[in-house]
């Protein structure tokens, strides 16, 4: 006897299929690894991760992160979190998990507006995005970072972006 | 006489103190030009610093970084300004992708301050200046006098 539901994936394979799919994404891009960014995905959910190193040090006296750092920081891990709303739906959907280094074109920033909450200390800093518009062509996408105190965010941004053309 | 070797030796200061800057040396950055509320920073291209590895256009993000402290040093060499600075706010337009091999340049003019508040304008461009590949405007503090 048959049921007509199909037996659930082993969660090994689920989590292995997702987890290519992400790296397939993030390790493609070389600015992401100079920075030392990683990316850590609960279910749908990422949040970016900027471990402190001496080489995002902007003001040696203070000493404090440098804005620049931010700001890319908050950038990648808008246009990560777009690239993975994309590449979520279709992995779940059936679709193979693309190689390493070939993750699906990415969204290119049109505008990105940073607002600089507190100074950046030297240690760890986190961020997440909130995508609250996708079209066929254009994106908006909210993005935070904090450190020790989510509630005490470092720097938030607001971006538009255009999104890759895709077939169909 | 004096006062111009004092002013060159300050201007000095302010060029060596960017280029110690570790995230301003780890992105490459160049400083050409930090005078009177105007400065050049340029960022030669290089492989890590690239978004797209199928075309080795730059990521965005050093671009705003690059933007990040051409404009800071813009407020830092104004004399109304001159000093410590923090980035307030900074918003960046990304007119097309920079050509993968040629340097980026940005020029930064800190062109108003308050007592509280230096505003800043930039553009940057790569090999073919006359289309630039990003803008910004930025707002940064002012250290109390």
């Amino acid at each position: 006897m048959t049921s007509g539901r199909l037996a659930p994936e082993p969660i090994q394979v689920v989590k292995q299929r997702r987890d290519e799919a992400l790296a397939a994404l993030v390790g493609g891009v070389p600015y992401i690894g100079f920075l030392g960014v990683r990316f850590e995905r609960r279910g749908d959910e990422l949040t970016a991760i900027l471990p402190f190193a001496d080489s995002l040090i902007g003001n040696p006296h203070l000493p404090a992160l440098h804005g620049g750092a931010t700001a890319a920081f908050l950038e990648m891990t808008a246009i990560i979190s777009l690239g993975w709303a994309m590449l979520w739906p279709r992995i779940e959907g059936g679709a193979p998990v693309p190689g390493p280094g070939e993750g699906p074109v990415l969204p290119k920033t049109i505008d990105f507006t940073i607002d600089y909450l507190r100074t950046g200390l030297p240690r760890d800093a986190y961020a997440r995005a909130r995508i609250t518009r996708v079209g066929r062509r254009y994106a908006s996408v909210l993005a935070e970072a904090w450190q020790d105190n989510r509630d005490r965010p470092i720097a938030q941004a607001a971006g538009h972006f255009l999104m890759p053309d895709t077939d169909g | 006489m004096a006062n111009a070797t004092s002013e060159r030796a300050e201007q000095q200061a302010v060029e060596d103190f960017f280029a110690a800057l570790p995230h301003a040396a780890a992105l490459g950055l160049v400083v050409e030009k930090m005078e009177n509320g105007e400065a050049v920073i340029s960022m030669p291209w290089a492989a890590k610093l690239v978004g797209d590895p199928a075309t080795g256009v730059v990521h965005g993000g050093s671009v705003s970084a690059l933007m990040d402290t051409c404009c800071g040093g813009a407020v830092m060499s104004h004399q109304q300004a001159g000093g410590a600075t923090a980035t307030l706010g900074l918003r960046i337009d990304y007119m097309r992708p920079a050509t993968p091999g040629q340097t980026i340049r940005a020029e930064a003019t800190c062109h108003h301050v308050t007592r509280t508040v230096a505003f800043v304008r930039a553009v940057a461009v790569d090999d073919d200046t006359a289309r630039p590949v990003a803008t910004a405007t930025g707002t940064f503090t002012v250290s109390a006098a």
